[in-house]
Order: structure tokens, then C-alpha cells, then sequence
């Protein structure tokens, strides 16, 4: 890997026009460092990203970064503000804590996807690997194609929205987040069963199709959740400890 | 964590870069593992000259001796050659791999031999792997399939004989990134089995358990399938025989895995980043192995008078 120092920036320096880094030629650290430094309103295109790690992590600021190719491990990650785009796929831990924002990969994302996010809005138009939207406490997340298994695994808030299918063990151990799905379930996980949809299930779901630019319609779609028998201890069991 | 990155080369007019392009992929997995590094190298005409086998012995035995030793105690007509590569001293001669482990043994005994075939030259060290792939002289390698590891060990030392790839059987080499839980039943089991092991290593007992299955009838298929069933931990495993390469996940799959694929070449690396410096791999069909899955690519046969 190269690390060179040159000028890492081409191209205006402020007003409307996007900041170009080409990461052939700066590092993942010197890109990260100017988009922390860089003031609301900002547009930064990303080049040669070949699959690094920790691009874009912890933006604070109303930025919109693009980049154009296929990232690493944990892009986006704490993501706070503004929209972080990939024209490409993403590795492992796809926006990873995300408090709000958006994050949009037009690829596929590997495994834990928008794991433990607390807000914002998560777009893959692909698929995603294992364990997406695992621990998810608020987040957003729409998934265009279909998703691995463990997939919101002890989700405690948010709403998961898959246009494919879902792998084994959907939901498992499940708190409150609303899971939709349009296509097949492979399995449920402990605890987490369908549920009717009622009219403001298929509003917010309506709602989330749109912003997340997909043709969909929320009619075709079911609900999963908890049944919420995990909540309390059961008597029962007290044999078990 | 660990690193893996293995390469298939079907078209056989990429034969040649084939040491080139497991160069670049091993640069990118050089962080999941930096204490020590192997390479199994299959169809090399540098490394495994046809019509002779080879064996890699970890030792620090003058290779000038070690081949007057083997002159004495092999045929005449063998014609060893010994080659040092820091640790590891690859040895060919033209007799069967068996015959010329023997003589190794008798050379150098107590020496662990770590490579064994007619097809593969396995080499393997301590140290940064970039270097030791340099000292290999990696990038001027020609070959059908190339299998690299970084290890970051957590089950055993770190020693050259702890490195990976494991090649326990003529021509078969696994590589794991994980660990087992299980291990230490398992090779007390294959101990009373017959089977004989050089290592403490958790690795090593998974290897030992295919070439026993494979010596007993399964093909890489259905042997990674009933490892399945008997081991348990967290492993992604790539296997690879002089035709073959396989790739397996336990079923929590934990442990990353990326393939790419085109008619020219499969790969299979830790992570993404390995991949992206294969020519073509833009219009790559790149997917993850699935949790539980066994994926086996067979080397398509090479016409007669093409390239090895």
C-alpha cells in the first residue's frame, strides 16, 4: 500500500463544484482528514478506492461524498450527516453505527450492514451478506435484492426492508425494530414472528420505498417482529440455571 | 484474523502471470496476518519440473550437503536438486514424492517436512510475507493455481512449521483462517486412527482429516462435506489439489470470503481488495461463499502441446 503526500486535492476549491481525491494518489487517512475538516454544504467525489477500509468514516458535517468504485470494510461508518454514496459494492460493516444521514451503495454490501445503527437511512440497491441490520437500535435499512442469514439479529429499534429474500434465522432474538420482506424467508429466529399489516405499516413502508428511489409497492411486502415472549423470564424455566 | 488469497488460472495463456498476480493479491492481505506467511504453488516448471516430485523440509541444512546426502541414498538416475529458501529448502528429484520424503527423512532426521508432491512446491516462513514471497521469487513463477496465507497466529507458535499452507498428502494443501474448538479430540481420534501428526497446530488436524477421508475414498467434495459434520469452530478453509480448488465456510460464517470469477481465473481471497488488481476482474461475476456450502472448481485439462 502507498501512502503518497502529495496535493490530495484537484479541482475548485469551494463553491458548488465537487472536490475530486484520487485515493491512487492520497491516502484513506488524508481523505478522511479533509472531509472532517470540510464545512457544511461541501461535495466531494472519491477515485480508486479499490476496496479500502474506513472510507468516509465519521463525517459530522452536511457533506455529499461520492465514490466511484467498490470500498472495504466499514464505509461511512458512525456516519452523522449528509449522504455518502458508493457506485460500486462495500465490504464488511457497511455504515457501522450510523446515526443518521444517508448511505447509499448502488453494488452489493458483505456482512453487518448498517450494524447497531441508531438513525439515518441505509440503501443498498444489491444485496447484502450475513448478519445485516444485527443489533440495529433506530436505523433505517432498505435492501433493493436480498439478505444473508442472522439478519437483524437482537434488533432493538428501526425498520429493515428487503425487496428479495431473507436468509435463515430472520430476526432472531428480536426487541422491537418492524422487519419487512417482499420475497422468501428462509427461516424465523427465536422469537420473531409475521405480523399483520395495518395501515400505517403500509404507509411508513410506502414511504420508505419512495425515499429510497424503489418501484416496489408496500402491498406486496409482509411484516415480521417479536412476539415478545423473550421479554420476561419464564418461571418455567428456572430448572435450566 | 489471518489472510487468505488463492487463484485458479484457467486460460492456460495466463499461465504465466500466475506468480505475478498472487503477488499483488498477497500485498493486500498482508495485514490480517504479518507474523508469517506460506505459498502452495502448483504446476510451476521452476519449482516442479515435470517427471520429478518435490518435498520442502524445514531445516537450516546446507543445501550443498543435503544434495550430496541424497545422491547416496537415492537411485542414480534421481538427480536431486536442492534449493534454499530461508527456512524453507524445497527439494526435487526424479523419483515418486514417496521415495524422496524418505530419503529427506533419512538425511535430516527429525526435520519437519512440510511440502509434499509432484505438482505442488509448498513454501513457508517466518516474516513478513511480502518479503518471504520475495526471497520465494514469487512474481517470476509460472503455474495453474497459487494458495497464500497470512497468519496472525492464536492455537499455536510462531514457526515456520506452524505456518500455512498445510500439505500432509502428495499435492494437497489447506489453509484455514479461524480457529477449532474441537481439535484436540479429533486428533487424539485420528491418532488411534494410524495417523501421524508434526504439530500441535488446530489447522494441521483439519488437513489430516481430508487426506484420511480422501485416502479412504471421498473426492474434496464429499471429504470438506463430512468435515462439516466433525469439526467445530470458526473456519474458512480453501483446499486445493494438483486439479482442484475448494472453498468451505462453517455455518455461522463469520470469517470473511469474497470469490470472483471469469472464464480466465477463479480467486478467492479474505477481503475485496485482494481481488481488485486481477485483469477483468470489472466484469468478474463476484459473490460470498455461503455459510455450509462446499464450492469446488476442477483445473479444465490442458490440450496437448499447450502450455503446463
Amino acid at each position: 500500500m502507498t501512502l503518497i503526500a502529495a496535493q490530495p486535492v484537484t479541482g475548485a476549491a469551494g463553491g458548488d463544484a465537487a472536490t475530486t481525491v484520487d485515493l491512487a494518489r492520497s491516502s484513506v487517512r488524508e481523505l478522511n482528514r479533509l472531509l472532517h475538516d470540510a464545512d457544511d454544504g461541501t461535495s466531494f467525489v472519491v477515485e480508486s478506492p479499490v476496496g479500502s477500509h474506513n472510507i468516509a468514516v465519521g463525517i459530522t458535517a452536511d457533506l455529499d461524498v461520492t465514490v466511484e468504485g467498490d470500498v472495504g470494510y466499514y464505509f461511512a461508518g458512525m456516519h452523522q450527516t449528509g449522504t455518502a454514496t458508493v457506485h460500486g459494492s462495500a465490504g464488511v460493516g457497511l455504515a457501522e453505527n450510523i446515526m443518521s444521514g444517508m448511505v447509499h451503495v448502488t453494488g452489493d454490501a458483505s456482512q453487518s450492514t448498517a450494524a447497531t445503527g441508531h438513525g439515518g437511512l441505509v440503501i443498498v440497491d444489491g444485496n447484502t451478506g450475513a448478519r445485516c441490520g444485527i443489533s440495529m437500535k433506530g436505523v433505517d435499512i432498505v435492501v433493493g435484492g436480498s439478505i444473508g442469514h442472522a439478519s437483524a439479529f437482537m434488533a432493538q429499534a428501526g425498520r429493515l426492508v428487503v425487496c428479495g429474500d431473507a436468509g435463515e434465522a430472520l430476526g432472531d432474538s428480536i426487541y422491537e425494530a418492524r422487519i419487512y420482506v417482499r420475497g422468501e424467508v428462509a427461516s424465523l429466529g427465536a422469537d420473531c414472528v409475521e405480523k399483520e399489516m395495518r395501515p400505517e405499516h403500509l404507509a411508513e413502508l410506502g414511504e420508505l420505498l419512495q425515499r429510497a428511489g424503489r418501484s416496489e409497492r408496500a402491498e406486496e411486502f409482509r411484516r415480521y417482529g417479536s412476539a415478545r415472549n423473550l421479554y420476561h423470564f419464564k418461571v418455567d424455566n428456572a430448572g435450566s440455571y | 484474523m489471518c489472510g487468505i488469497a488463492a487463484l485458479q488460472i484457467r486460460n492456460p495463456a495466463l499461465r504465466g502471470e500466475l506468480g505475478g498476480l498472487m503477488h499483488g493479491m498477497l500485498c493486500e492481505i498482508v495485514e490480517r496476518g504479518p507474523d508469517s506467511a506460506g505459498l502452495a504453488l502448483y504446476g510451476s516448471e521452476r519449482l516442479t519440473p515435470e517427471g520429478s516430485s518435490a518435498i520442502t523440509v524445514i531445516s537450516d541444512a546446507d543445501p550443498g550437503v543435503l544434495a550430496d546426502d541424497l545422491r547416496a541414498l537415492l537411485p542414480e538416475a534421481a538427480n536431486p536438486a536442492v534449493v534454499a529458501y530461508a527456512e524453507s529448502i524445497l527439494v526435487n528429484a526424479e523419483t515418486p514424492a514417496s521415495v524422496l520424503e524418505q530419503a529427506v527423512r533419512a538425511a535430516l532426521p527429525g526435520a519437519s517436512i512440510v511440502g509434499r508432491g509432484s505438482n505442488v512446491a509448498v513454501l513457508k516462513g517466518v516474516g513478513h510475507p511480502v518479503e518471504l514471497a520475495d526471497s520465494y521469487g514469487l512474481t517470476s513463477i509460472s503455474g495453474t493455481q497459487a494458495l497464500s496465507h497470512t497468519r496472525m497466529a492464536t492455537e499455536s507458535a510462531v514457526t515456520a512449521v506452524g505456518a500455512h499452507p498445510f500439505t500432509v498428502a502428495e499435492d494437497l494443501c489447506l489453509v484455514h483462517n479461524g480457529s477449532f474448538s474441537n481439535h484436540a479430540s479429533i486428533r487424539r481420534w485420528l491418532r488411534a486412527e494410524g495417523v501421524e501428526f508434526d504439530s500441535e497446530n488446530d489447522s494441521e488436524v483439519a488437513a489430516r482429516f481430508i487426506a484420511w477421508r480422501m485416502a479412504h475414498g471421498d473426492d474434496l467434495t464429499t471429504a470438506l462435506e463430512a468435515l462439516q459434520g466433525v469439526f467445530d469452530g470458526f473456519y474458512t478453509l480453501v483446499v486445493t489439489t494438483a486439479d482442484s480448488m475448494a472453498v468451505v465456510r462453517d455455518p455461522i460464517a463469520c470469517k470473511p470470503a469474497i470469490i470472483a470469477e471469469t472464464d480466465d481465473w477463479i480467486a478467492m481471497a479474505s477481503e475485496y481488495r485482494a481481488l481488485a488488481g486481477l485483469p477483468g476482474i470489472e466484469d468478474a461475476r463476484i459473490f460470498e461463499p455461503s455459510p455450509g456450502v462446499v464450492y469446488t472448481w476442477a483445473l479444465a485439462p490442458v490440450l496437448e502441446g499447450a502450455a503446463r
